[in-house]
């Protein structure tokens, strides 16, 4: 796989990108969906939507058979390069972004990957892809090199006003490390240790991130449903933790933690008595409103928890 | 060794007559227990090496091999150390009840990552199934019959 470190490359190159929404997108997650189509056309950056994409094989089918979820995934990135015609991915969703980059590893080094693949594609009758055909990125990288930071400074109308943010980017953005090849490069590239991009982004747009030991910790999104009670504890340690921090907003990039942040905060309230007031909001919807969007342009009014009246209180909208 | 429910019941309301550098150590202790746990689960023998000077990161890279989902703590295991440094190289320092306070919610964060774990471990890469290395045989069989009867 080539690892793009050129800005003037990668910016060409991801000026127009298929998107993959995934399913989080099209349903728990359409205020992330939202917020992205805005910051696009508000940053005149193309998004093709992939046609008749599938699910990325998130974890369920990943835990049932591996190479199923390698295949799915790679279904995407056929889609993506013989139907959209298009050589990027943009995924938004960390659990669909982590899961084209295995199917990519896993493609590009393991010989029972490339033959099930290729079985299954060619009886579904669509082409087979191959590793190092397109390359996937994460929303974070298309903003940042697609549109370029020294550029995004001159779009911020407004801006966060000093606002306290703890950036949390959940456990698969950086995980493992062997997937994400073009992280850890030095200069410019994503630390898997410490990242740094979405910091990056809005304290371009008048952020004050605050230091955050949290920031790549479980949110506990997968025992939500086995153990909703772990779950809370662990949301509501998270919460704490960015709140003793000086918090005042959680900026997020995956839709599984954002809504675990969301609902066990609520859950945190009911069945501990424990309240945390800090904000969840996608960092998109922080960016697009820096940008002068209203909050109902990038689904503020979609998250789960209010920030309406926390944002307009603030003079970000 | 402390059991998980006494770990996690310590971080709920640690000892308030330890000054912030006793507790942080305390912190750190409870770092290397929990992982203890995860290890001994899992058949094997709680490393005593340390990894750049903490026995913490040495055992959380045990905890690790062959179960790369285990490295969603690896950070967490490296903020612990860090603002132990932090609180017991600068104990006088303005801040240090601010970053006691961080690594008393950092080890939490650790506890309740590790327990919750092992309470529903094997589901896959990054999450958690019913396959209870908490519970024992009878437990477990126990709790089938009951699912299926």
């Amino acid at each position: 796989m080539t690892i793009l470190i050129d800005k003037e490359v990668r910016k060409a190159k991801y000026k127009k990108v298929a998107y993959y929404p995934g399913c989080a997108l099209e349903g728990s997650a359409q205020s992330y969906d939202k917020s992205t189509r805005a910051v696009s056309k508000a940053l005149g950056l193309e998004l093709v939507e992939i046609k008749d994409w599938n699910c990325c094989g998130a974890m369920e089918v990943k835990n049932v058979d591996p190479e199923i979820q390698t295949y799915l995934s790679a279904r995407v990135l056929s889609e993506a390069q013989h139907k959209s015609k298009q050589d990027v991915v943009m995924a938004p969703c960390n659990g669909c972004y982590h899961n084209l980059k295995k199917a990519e590893y896993d493609l590009e080094n393991k010989d029972k990957s490339r033959a099930v693949t290729e079985k299954i594609s060619k009886k579904a009758g669509h082409e087979t892809y191959k590793a190092g055909d397109v390359e996937t990125i994460h929303a974070l990288d298309w903003i940042k090199f697609g549109y370029g930071e020294e550029e995004l400074k001159a779009k911020i109308k407004g801006g966060l006003k000093g606002l306290k943010i703890a950036n949390y980017y959940g456990c698969m953005y950086t995980r493992p490390r062997h997937i994400f090849p073009e992280k850890d490069q030095g200069r410019d590239s994503e630390s898997t240790s410490k990242p740094h991009y979405m910091d990056d982004l809005l304290a371009i747009a008048g952020a004050e991130n605050v230091e955050f030991p949290l920031k790549t910790a479980c949110c506990g999104g997968a025992h939500t449903l086995s153990d909703s009670d772990m779950s809370t504890k662990l949301v509501l340690n998270i919460l704490q933790a960015a709140e003793a921090a000086g918090a005042e907003v959680i900026a997020t990039e995956c839709p599984t933690c954002h809504s675990g942040l969301e609902m066990h905060q609520i859950r945190a309230l009911k069945r501990l008595s424990k309240k945390t007031n800090v904000k969840v909001i996608y960092f998109t919807q922080l960016l697009g409103m820096a940008m002068g969007l209203s909050p109902r342009k990038v689904g503020l009014n979609f998250n789960i928890s209010d920030s309406m009246k926390f944002v307009k209180e603030k003079g970000i909208a | 060794m402390r059991t998980i429910a006494e770990l996690e019941d310590y971080m709920e309301s640690p000892d308030s007559a330890l000054n912030p550098t006793e507790q942080v150590a305390v912190f750190l202790q409870i770092g290397e227990e929990i992982l203890e746990h995860w290890v001994i689960a899992h058949g094997g023998v709680p490393t005593q090496d340390k990894k750049e000077g903490f026995r913490v990161l040495a055992l959380q890279r045990q905890g690790s091999k062959g179960d790369a989902s285990f490295n969603a703590c690896r950070e967490t295991a490296r903020e612990l150390a860090y603002h132990y440094n932090l609180v017991t190289l600068e104990p006088e320092h303005k801040d240090v009840l601010a970053r006691l306070t961080m690594a008393q919610m950092v080890a939490k964060h650790l506890v309740l990552f590790v327990g919750g774990k092992l309470q529903v471990s094997g589901l896959g890469e990054f999450c958690c199934s019913s396959k209870g290395l908490r519970l024992n045989k009878n437990e477990m069989e126990s709790i089938a019959g009951e699912n299926h009867g």
